[in-house]
């Protein structure tokens, strides 16, 4: 049995972030007084949640517990749960959070004026308390409710840069995710009709006795496919991936960030929640979506790398290799096993602390280059801002998997997950071409910043701030953490998915 | 016949390929005037007509005609994407329970117990109402937060920096120049109808637990108020009382009080302590625990932003 | 199943409206037109949710007085409440939304003049490729210097 406050902590980090929310607004401007008290409290968060996680390993036999909101048992009131793979997102989530702010703060104050940054900070702690949500959620209705928050307070960050672009990729990117939600809410609706129930477990044993009886067979297919098809576009998998280019390339560096590091992983969660609580694995593989979402995933792998390779634009190449990214992490769904979903969560980890710390260096470089974004500019300025730079190579690294960096981490576990699988050789084969093609491109890029530019000369040269170079090595030293003692996590992970 | 057949195919590339790129001096011959001797013709050193290729002319072609036939492809290909979902929607809908029966799984101990218990265990006597704000609460606290998000963006991008921004493309949006003055009909009209919207607003707030309603339609209600007021008596009246100060202000504090008093009974009943809040009779005014409050702090959160939403996009200002 | 449809009538009106909605968000190139496209969509989920919620012969959710200081609490009486609850919080998110997009419709309209996405796209690359040429002519100048 776990004590008072580790049991708590679900509630608790979701109010208090919400509670920020509707502060900030209020506080006054002076000496950024709002954002400096938001990074506060989503720190806090990431501390709470890793006390939970302590207790929670620490708590004996029963790894998991249901917190009823309110005075009522469970399929009456709502629910939130948290088990160990909660507590380890929800720290990874709130800490990637944190950094991503804390590393582009100086570039937040260059991007944006003092007003729009209050409601920035509005924005972004409803977002971490929507993240938060989706991740405890056990009510598939509010999970749907919190989705929607996700959705528009995603769109508003990337708009809170002034300017034509963001403008037009905030609307591309909103329309595809009205889509999304409209298919999301939908297919919520079809599932209550069938099972009666908004809550995931009453749901899943709804449906297994569907599934024993043979009834609605097809009604529970369609519903299948539109959610996965509504939380694909708003995960960008790939042919539903073209919104996310323009938004995450035209946005200031902390809405990238946070945009392609976490928001994506939010609904991404709430696919595999949806998927192993509501449906369960055997269903999933009876109703033939496992295949498609394998399929899916290696499509994605090889086109967003091929189109990163076309970028000039280096925070449009990064945005691209997200996509490939994502698709990795549908490969693992795709697998249909404990231990591929394992390795899927491995892999948002790692994905969520190596895309917001590229992101960040991709910022840094391009300020030392005098804010230009076109690969061939940021020629030398590895020795203008060497921890940027640091933070790029490692990046690059790691997404190519070399070993000891974060991402090898999580390609050997999906590669070590997919034995099982009888198409292995495509896994692998596409694991391998994947790889070299991210190779392809973070390699060129490599080179260009540690190229000595001697015509140039570059006459701002301005210092990154002290919070910059603190934030930089946070992330460095989590990227190594990930990549050479990820076992240990591993397991806590797998373990998770097994209470799941 | 072969010959022939080498002649027409000797055409015909011909006729594809142009009669070669186009030479630099190429000077296209004027029609002379017909007047003048042949002896006095100009006499170009390199004339002749340059014949399009095929490539050309489809692209003139396509410059014509490709926006109408893209525009007919693009309609068809949308009616065939509509057509497939709705069937594919339709099959589905065939397949689910039948309508209004009551025993479709929809109709199970959930519902029983909201219905059958829901009048003591709330104290509400809208059954609706004590299962939005107490049963399922959390939802509705997200609902909420949903609207203040979408508030935040909207003063966000239409707010403030508006006044300083730069000036491009600026669309042509008309105000009025009239003299208020003059609207004797909608003054009058709105001198005696604003006090009715506002009391059927309170009353449907405040009666939310009792019958139909409830903050949400009764916000609305009293945004209609702010509205006509700002219509007939000029935003400036209203604006001296409900500004971007005032509307940022009273949202934050009701959504506060919202968030506190619900997080005390979400606090409260997972860690299965007493609860100090009264349910009351059902059917009083009085009762229904934290429901009456409730409803008049999303009451006030959704008229002051209906009312922002609709200052900020008629005169982009609050 | 055309019977089954007919007997379903109500949720099959629901899903056609669904669909037109959704197919005008997706490929309408009206800003205006597309979130008119959206609110159809909602709205035909509401429908849709308030077919589920509706059970033959019974009342609307709200306790009736037995005439004797009590209610009438049976559950034969009154039709399901859940959907009421989730058509609620749907209208809302659809408001927000709706709001939210067409205040960027205004913006987008503000900067390039136009309410489609695709001649905006046009409009914007022009603007880059002036842009690039500019900052390429002072890089050269700079050099030239």
């Amino acid at each position: 049995m776990i004590n008072l406050l580790a049991f708590n902590i679900p509630f608790i980090s979701i109010f208090v972030l919400m509670i920020t929310a509707f502060i900030t607004p209020l506080l006054p401007l002076k000496k950024r007084l709002p954002e400096k008290f938001s990074c506060c409290v989503i720190g806090f968060t990431a501390i709470l949640s890793l006390y939970l996680l302590y207790s929670l390993t620490n708590s004996g036999q029963s790894l998991t517990f249901n917190f009823p909101m309110g005075h009522f048992p469970a399929p009456w009131g709502n629910e939130l749960r948290a088990g160990p793979l909660e507590a380890v997102l929800s720290f990874f989530f709130c800490a990637a959070m944190f950094l991503s702010l804390t590393g582009n703060f100086s570039s937040t104050a260059e991007d944006i004026s003092p007003a729009r940054r209050q409601i920035f900070c509005v924005l972004v702690n409803l977002l971490t308390a929507s993240l938060l949500a989706l991740t405890y959620t056990n009510d598939l209705f509010t999970a749907y409710v919190f989705i929607e928050i996700n959705t528009i307070a995603a769109c508003a960050i990337v708009v809170v840069k002034e300017g034509a672009s963001t403008v037009r990729a905030a609307l591309r990117y909103l329309i595809m995710s009205l889509v999304g939600s409209g298919l999301v809410m939908i297919a919520i609706c079809l599932l209550y009709d069938l099972t009666g129930h908004l809550l995931m477990q009453n749901m899943h044993g709804a449906i297994k006795v569907l599934m024993i009886t043979k009834e609605y067979t097809m009604p529970l297919t369609v519903s299948l496919a539109l959610i996965t098809v509504g939380l694909g576009i708003k995960s960008a998998l790939y042919p539903f991936a073209s919104w996310l280019p323009d938004a995450h390339g035209t946005s200031t560096n902390a809405s990238s960030a946070i945009l392609s590091g976490l928001v994506l992983k939010g609904h991404i969660f709430a696919l595999i929640k949806i998927y192993y609580r509501v449906f369960g694995l055997d269903v999933i593989h009876f109703l033939r979506m496992d295949t498609v979402i394998f399929i899916l995933g290696i499509i994605a792998m090889i086109m967003g790398s091929i189109h990163a390779l076309k970028q000039s634009n280096i925070k449009r190449m990064i945005a691209w290799s997200s996509v490939a990214q994502v698709g990795y992490i549908f490969l693992g769904i795709g697998l249909n096993t404990a231990a591929g979903i394992a390795a899927a969560c491995l892999h948002i980890i790692v994905h969520a602390c190596v895309k917001p710390m590229l992101f960040t260096a991709a910022g840094g470089l391009s300020t030392a280059a005098g804010h230009k974004k076109n690969l061939h500019a940021l020629m030398g300025t590895f020795y203008i801002n060497r921890w940027a730079g640091l933070g790029l190579i490692a990046g690059a690294c790691s997404m190519m998997g070399i070993p000891a960096f974060a991402g090898f981490a999580s390609k050997l576990s999906l590669t070590l997950a997919s034995f099982d699988n009888p198409f292995i050789v495509w896994a692998l084969a596409a694991l391998a071409a994947s790889s070299v093609l991210n190779a392809l491109y973070y390699v060129p890029a490599v080179i260009v910043i540690l190229t000595k530019n001697k015509d140039a000369v570059l006459e701002t040269h301005e210092q990154p701030t002290l919070l910059y170079k603190i934030s930089m090595f946070v992330f460095l030293a989590l990227n190594f953490y990930l990549g050479l003692f990820c076992m240990p996590l591993l397991r806590l992970i797998t373990r998770g998915v097994n209470v799941l | 016949m072969n010959k022939e057949l080498k002649l027409i195919w000797k055409k015909f590339f011909n006729w594809v390929l142009g009669n070669g790129p186009r030479p630099e001096n190429e000077v296209i011959p004027v029609e002379p005037p017909p007047d003048l001797p042949f002896s006095q013709r100009p006499n170009d050193k390199y004339s002749r007509f340059h014949e399009a290729t095929l490539k050309e002319r489809y692209n003139q072609w396509l410059e014509i005609h490709g926006l109408h036939i893209f525009s007919i492809l693009y309609s068809a290909l949308s009616i065939l994407t509509c057509v497939v979902i709705v069937c594919l929607l339709l099959a589905t809908v065939a397949e689910l329970p039948p309508f209004g029966h009551e025993r479709n799984p929809a109709n199970n101990e959930v519902i029983r117990r909201y219905v059958e218990h829901g009048g003591h265990e709330t104290g509400a006597q809208n059954i609706v109402a004590g299962l939005i704000l107490d049963y399922r609460a959390f939802d509705t606290f997200g609902e909420s937060s949903v609207l203040f998000t979408a508030a935040c963006s909207v003063l966000m991008m239409l707010g403030k920096s508006r006044r300083n921004r730069i000036k491009t493309h600026q669309p042509k949006l008309k105000i009025p120049a009239h003299n208020l003055n003059d609207e004797p009909i909608l003054r009058g009209i709105a001198s005696f109808s604003i006090p009715a919207i506002l009391m059927l607003g309170c009353v449907v707030v405040i009666n939310g637990h009792l019958t139909p309603g409830g903050g949400f339609s009764g916000g609305a209600i009293l945004s209609t108020a702010l509205i006509l007021a700002a219509n007939a008596y000029g935003s400036q009246r209203v604006h001296q009382f409900f500004n971007e100060r005032t509307f940022v202000i009273l949202s934050s504090t009701a959504l506060m009080i919202y968030a506190l008093s619900k997080g005390y009974s979400f606090f409260t009943g997972a860690n299965l302590f007493h609860s100090i809040i009264p349910k009351g009779t059902v059917g009083n005014i009085l009762s229904a625990g934290l429901i009456l409050p409730l409803n008049i702090c999303v009451g006030l959160i959704v008229a002051g932003t209906l009312y922002t939403f609709y200052s900020l996009f008629n005169k982009g200002d609050l | 199943m055309l019977s089954k449809l007919f007997l379903n009538h109500y949720e099959a009106v629901a899903v056609i409206l669904f669909g037109i909605g959704m197919t005008n968000l997706l490929l309408q190139r009206n800003l205006i037109k597309k979130i008119i496209g959206l609110n159809i969509m909602d709205t035909a989920v509401y429908l849709f949710l308030a077919a589920k919620g509706y059970v033959a012969g019974r009342e609307a959710p709200i306790l009736i007085e037995d005439g004797a200081g009590g209610w009438l609490t049976s559950s034969a009486l009154y039709v399901n409440p859940v959907p009421a609850g989730l058509v609620l919080t749907g209208i809302v998110v659809s408001v927000s939304v709706t709001a939210f997009s067409l205040s960027l419709a205004l913006k987008l309209y503000e900067n390039y003049g136009t309410l489609n996405i695709d001649e905006a796209l046009l409009k914007m690359t022009e603007e880059q490729v002036e842009l690039e040429t500019r900052i390429e002519q002072a890089e050269e100048d700079v050099l030239g210097d």
